[in-house]
């Protein structure tokens, strides 16, 4: 039943963390200067307001997604463009999104915190921690309602799980045995402070085998170990025996979002995580660096076309701020 | 057929019709706790009548996701008071997913959230929070005050394929009257309850029956009260209302929600601006409901104070 993690397995495995990697590094230069409230301009950025970077975060999404079928379903976080990448939304209209141009995966509308791309399954990023998991549960009945093997396979951080809608939609999605596979993606920070000061006990998978949904708590910095907890975890998922939790402990390379210097972190500690970088890992792992190299060359040039196309792009039109609002009562703006 | 039975029948039909409407929520299955969702898990199994936990954030965020995957789901939360347990998913989440995602999914979402004035149910249980879903960019609003409109505002509000929060008012239920199947309705749209001369009384759910006896006790003083049933708070008829407000030249919204900032400011507003007819709201005091009865009362409005207020309207001329 287990797949075999090949060569070829393992390369499209780096690929996809380049992919992010190179999108994220382009992001986050893209937005400097664009959060007013760290005391930054907002003129001189072409992503504006909060960025969240998945830098140094990639293992999971590419470990995880590569499993998934464009027939699955994906609800991700604030902290979403891995994931979206991983599931197969096009880097050019993701680009576009992140710089508000009416070509962008959501019409300028939502941003990096909103992106989304219905049409590879990738239902939404969200700016509220912990809201995809009640959504990822509806879908999951959706599924259950079309019959088939098809998942939907759920992103939230460390933080989520001391919200409500983690243990809500947890015990829910075990209750209804639902197809649902859910990540948590532990990167160690919640905004800016330490996960570990804010949570009591051991943390997301003990809750989740508490509750009744057992789980794997894996290494999210090596992309191989979270492959194959994914794939073991995807033929319970698949088999309809509900639903499963894979803990996967990351780090968060950046601050909260991209401005934030993230100062109130210990020096010699952040010094030692960044040692474990997933790409690095991965290369040494995989060895043949002159292949690496050139993927990772061929990803940023990606990058590069995408950054080109979304400064050429136009803005939308101001009346677009009233499409897709409501159509009972559209035009009835101001009473 | 009373109230209750009104929205089951009409929830049966666009069940039959359209495998993807689902029913989400607690104790539907044993037919929810005022009976409206009656025979539906018996007729439509546990997989399109789903029972859940008291998961207020989970039902109504479930929802959006069923939506947005394909399904169109009625969420039943019991009572309006807790829908603020899903107030994230249902303003952050089903009002916004559509426009934040540019359109890529929408959701068709019918939130049943029953509203108002609860005998002896006290502070948690007994508000009327209309206004504050009308404030809501994204959302529908209704409030049906009869068997027929519950049965027919409830299959438009499905039809309309956006999200709606349909307030059906908590001590309706039992309320017996004609439901023709085949008569329409269009969300939007007010009907004018009683006709009239003298003051307009612009009203919706329990308050129209309130306002149809005040509207006997004005006549009985020689004053001619116009009810007029908004049904959708939003959108809301602004020109059945300007119609007859032109016509009477006097106006009282009268509503059971806290007057404070409740939508009869809307209309209120609406008419200032557009008219120069007499306007004047009458709602609840800004206090919670309190539990004994005389403190409760302090909070109904009733009909007497509806036309007192209208009679007092009436004795100003017309402008």
């Amino acid at each position: 039943m287990d797949e075999v993690l090949d060569s070829g397995r393992a390369l499209a495995l780096y690929r996809t963390m380049a992919r992010i990697r190179a999108f994220e590094d382009a992001a986050e230069e893209a937005s400097k200067g664009g959060v007013a409230a760290f005391g930054a301009s907002l003129s001189a950025a072409m992503v504006r307001g909060p960025l969240h970077l998945s830098t140094g975060q990639e293992a999971v999404a590419a470990g995880v997604c590569a499993h998934l079928r464009k027939s699955d379903l994906l609800t991700s976080t604030h902290r979403g463009h891995g994931h979206t990448i991983a599931k197969g939304a096009a880097l050019e209209r993701m680009m576009c999104e992140l710089f508000g141009r009416a070509s962008g995966t959501n019409g300028g509308k939502g941003g990096s915190m909103h992106i989304a791309d219905f049409s590879v399954g990738m239902l939404g990023a969200n700016g509220v921690v912990a809201a995809g998991i009640p959504i990822a549960v509806g879908a999951a009945h959706a599924l259950r309602a079309r019959g088939g093997s098809d998942v939907v396979t759920c992103f939230f951080g460390d933080g989520a799980i001391n919200r409500g809608p983690f243990l809500e939609g947890l015990n829910w999605a075990a209750v209804h045995a639902l197809p649902i596979l859910f990540v948590c993606e532990d990167n160690r920070w919640a905004a800016t402070t330490a996960a570990e000061s804010i949570t009591a006990g051991a943390g997301a998978l003990a809750r989740s085998i508490a509750i009744g949904v057992p789980g794997t708590q894996v290494d999210g910095n090596d992309v191989f170990a979270v492959w194959q907890a994914t794939a073991k975890l995807l033929v319970d998922v698949r088999s309809g025996a509900g639903p499963r939790l894979l803990h996967a402990i990351t780090y968060r390379v950046k601050g909260h979002v991209s401005v934030d210097v993230a100062a109130y972190r210990d020096v010699a500690k952040h010094d030692k995580a960044l040692e474990r970088d997933p790409l690095v890992l991965a290369a040494q792992r995989i060895g043949a660096p002159e292949q690496l190299q050139a993927i990772g060359r061929e990803a940023r040039g990606e990058v590069a076309a995408a950054l080109a196309a979304a400064h050429a792009a136009p803005w939308p039109e101001p009346r677009a701020a009233y499409t897709d609002v409501q159509d009972t009562g559209a035009g009835r703006w101001r009473g | 057929m009373n109230y209750a039975q009104a929205a089951c029948a009409a929830l049966e039909d666009a069940m039959r019709r359209d495998a993807r409407v689902v029913v989400v929520g607690e104790d539907v299955g044993r037919g929810g706790i005022f009976g409206q969702y009656r025979g539906l898990q018996q007729a439509f199994g546990a997989a399109r009548v789903i029972d859940t936990p008291i998961s207020e954030a989970t039902i109504l965020g479930a929802a959006v996701g069923m939506a947005l995957a394909g399904l169109q789901p009625v969420v039943e939360m019991r009572v309006v008071d807790f829908a603020l347990c899903a107030i994230d998913e249902l303003v952050n989440q089903a009002a916004k997913a559509r426009y934040m995602f540019g359109g890529q999914g929408r959701v068709a979402m019918l939130a049943r959230l029953p509203n108002g004035l609860w005998s002896g149910s006290a502070a948690q249980h007994s508000q009327s929070l209309e206004a504050w879903f009308a404030h809501v960019p994204g959302l529908v609003v209704v409030a049906p005050a009869t068997p027929q409109d519950n049965y027919g505002l409830l299959a438009a509000s499905l039809a309309c394929g956006d999200p709606v929060v349909y307030l059906e008012h908590k001590e309706l239920w039992g309320l017996e009257g004609e439901v023709e199947p085949a008569q329409p309705a269009r969300l939007g749209e007010a009907e004018i309850a009683r006709p009239g001369r003298d003051v307009s009384v612009v009203t919706w759910s329990r308050t129209r029956h309130a306002a149809l006896e005040a509207a006997e006790i004005a006549a009985a003083r020689g004053v001619s009260l116009e009810v007029i049933d908004l049904r959708t708070i939003w959108p809301w008829d602004r020109d059945a209302v300007l119609t007859s407000a032109a016509r009477t030249g006097r106006v009282l919204v009268a509503h059971e929600a806290v007057q404070v900032a409740g939508f009869g400011a809307e209309i209120a507003a609406t008419l200032a601006e557009h008219t120069d007819v007499r306007v004047r709201r009458l709602g609840a005091p800004r206090i919670p409901v309190g539990y004994a009865t005389p403190l409760e009362d302090e909070s109904r409005v009733t009909p007497q104070a509806i036309a007192a207020a209208a009679l007092d309207l009436a004795r100003h001329p017309r402008r």
